[in-house]
């Protein structure tokens, strides 16, 4: 230790470009310890995305053949709502009649569904605005001006397919990966 | 800090001397760890520990601060939510095995810092409330320790509550209700469990806090050193940044290195397997035995085994408390002007002795409690209180000390001189200032 300032100024090697040596001592020790304190950042970043239980719950089967035309049900998937929907032909109809290019979102009814199965429409029930659970998909709920669904919230209406129609809401229900194992089960995720 | 070479903060910046004006941080910052605290030169790597002290405490605020984002208080949840941070939880079996392990190393640290300022008189004068603060800080680290081992709620956590709690309950009598007051029911269950949570994260803040004041404490007379003569003069100091900021960096370094050998390779080696069990307060595991850093303070609490005036497991009690409250008047028991054990060629035999025989209490502590361990504790605890309460007074009236060197820049030149002087070095040390590294 008490060598260190008896030693005389080193000037050798260094052409007094005020490069000393020492500096690469500094850099190499302070970016070795960056190094680490960012590995050793990663865990407790790490720990607050989804875990693996949260994880698991990603896929539900949904036994829909008690759903008759016009009814729907709402369950649940990844802890949010999922509104399951057997339109009448009545309301393919009226999904099928609107003009695609006029709409803010635009997509068809056959875009939302499986091929065949247009009857089935299956989205969030999560609105695309802010993010509550839109009226409609209940008995004698308020449908809203297009007869789908409605968030009284913060008034957004959605149409027959559950497409954007009128109000703040920037997208259309979306609709999750989902396939049929039978006509009569669907899973989800 | 008192020492009027201490070279003062100069703000630099237009912002830091703006800020300077308003909030003084950075000022008290570089005076406290800073180019600002001049340290004596001839420090060894035992005075590396305060600062691994300080980064042990950090690793736990912050890995538990994480470890609570996941953990339930609750006695139906809190073993499966332990085994969910360990399964399901990203990367919450390292954080959870730096936090287990953490407590470990933060005792091994805080052990060698106590035994840092036994050997080299820290607990004297000028330095008594640096000393009394430290011990303060261990009875809150120890409270601390023992409610965060509860919290996994495994069959050893909830039967040390049970033991420890049970301490209480030999105070004569108000000890049982005390204990029932303290456990909030007859048995540890959902309000002990949910207090214990609520304490154990509470109480590292307190231990930030203390050691605040600890080193408010220090930076008056400034910091200790191996020849435990006082700093004279310029000569026998070093700012604190650089030369201690690297020497302690590079402590760090080596201080993580075996700290992640543990966490990664070992890191049930201080563990017990019994804690894998979830609670059940119908069986008792065959052996309870606490973690090892309380393994000396079992084996006095368990060395009394027959009635004398007061019921042996009051005597055990008031041992275990009074081993540990004893050092609280170290600075009034040991009378000798001499702070290095260095010097003390007499008390310097009787200080290893203590350490021996502290380890053989340990030992004591972790065997069961049948015979020889019994009588062996019996002894080693006897040996503890004889060497505080008479051994200690008496060597420190009776010793002739070796002489002490004259300042702390002649100890450390001493050495140098055996050499080949460099630089035309004269021997009683140079007149220059300490020079920043360059």
């Amino acid at each position: 230790m008490a060598t260190v300032e008896h030693t005389p100024p080193q000037t050798h090697g260094e052409a007094g470009d005020g490069v000393r040596r020492r500096d690469f001592i500094n850099i190499a020790a302070v970016s070795f310890a960056g190094v680490g304190g960012a590995v050793a950042v990663a865990p407790l970043l790490m720990q607050a995305a989804p875990s693996a239980d949260v994880l698991a719950l990603s896929s539900i089967e949904v036994d829909i053949s008690k759903i008759v035309p016009g009814q729907g049900i709402k369950t649940s998937w990844r802890k949010q709502p999922v509104f399951i929907r057997n339109l009448t032909p009545a309301e393919i109809q009226k999904a099928n009649e609107v003009d695609v290019g006029s709409l803010r979102d635009p997509q068809s009814l056959a875009d939302r569904t499986k091929p065949g199965k247009a009857n089935w429409l299956i989205t969030l029930g999560v609105c695309t605005h802010l993010g509550c659970v839109p009226l409609g998909i209940g008995e004698g709920e308020n449908r809203g001006d297009y007869g789908g669904y409605f968030c009284p919230c913060h008034g957004s209406h959605y149409d027959t397919a559950a497409r954007i129609r009128k109000g703040p809401a920037p997208k259309n229900l979306h609709v999750p990966d989902y396939s049929f194992k039978s006509d009569t089960v669907v899973q989800i995720g | 800090m008192s020492f009027a070479w201490a070279k003062p903060y100069e703000p630099k910046t237009p912002l830091s001397k703006w800020v300077d004006q308003r909030l003084p941080l950075p000022r008290l910052v570089y005076g406290a760890i800073g180019g600002g605290y001049p340290v004596p030169r001839n420090l060894n790597y035992f005075w590396n520990f305060g600062v691994l002290a300080g980064l042990a405490l950090m690793i736990q605020i912050v890995t538990g601060i994480v470890l609570a984002m996941h953990y339930y208080s609750y006695t139906g949840g809190a073993f499966d939510s332990v085994e969910r941070i360990m399964r399901d939880v990203n990367a919450g079996w390292v954080l959870r095995y730096v936090h287990q392990n953490g407590a470990s190393f933060f005792f091994v640290v805080v052990y060698i810092h106590i035994f840092r300022g036994l050997y080299y008189g820290s607990y004297k004068a000028p330095r008594e409330m640096v000393w009394l603060l430290g011990l303060v800080i261990y009875l809150l680290m120890m409270a601390t320790a023992f409610m965060g081992y509860v919290l996994p709620w495994g069959q050893m956590s909830y039967w040390g509550a049970q033991v420890i709690t049970g301490f209480f309950s030999a105070i004569p009598v108000v000890g049982e209700p005390l204990r029932v007051f303290i456990l909030g029911g007859y048995a540890p269950d959902q309000a002990a469990l949910t207090r214990f949570f609520s304490l154990h994260y509470l109480l590292p803040f307190v231990i930030a806090g203390v050691t605040i004041l600890k080193i408010w404490a220090l930076h008056i007379p400034g910091s200790s050193n191996p020849t435990g003569v006082d700093v004279k003069d310029e000569k026998d100091t070093l700012p604190f940044h650089p030369y201690y900021t690297a020497k302690d960096g590079f402590g760090i370094g080596v201080a993580l290195f075996l700290f992640a050998l543990f966490v990664f390779f070992f890191p049930y080696s201080l563990g017990h397997p019994d804690n894998y069990i979830e609670a059940n307060p119908l069986v008792t595991p065959a052996h309870i035995v606490p973690e090892w850093y309380f393994w000396p303070f079992y084996a006095i609490l368990r060395a009394f085994t027959v009635d004398f005036i007061l019921p042996a497991k009051l005597w055990g009690v008031l041992a275990m408390f009074g081993s540990i409250l004893l050092l609280f008047f170290l600075t009034w028991l040991d009378r000798s002007p001499i702070r290095s054990t260095s010097y003390r060629p007499v008390y310097r035999i009787f200080f290893w002795i203590l350490v021996v025989d502290i380890l053989i209490l340990g030992w004591c502590g972790v065997s069961p409690a049948e015979q020889p361990y019994i009588a062996i504790s019996q002894i080693a605890a006897a040996y503890y209180f004889a060497h505080f309460l008479i051994i200690l007074p008496l060597v420190s009236k009776f010793e002739k000390p070796r002489p002490l060197p004259n300042s702390i820049s002649e100890s450390v030149l001493h050495g140098e001189r055996k050499e080949s002087r460099p630089y035309g070095l004269a021997p009683s040390g140079s007149t220059t200032a300490p020079q920043p590294a360059e």
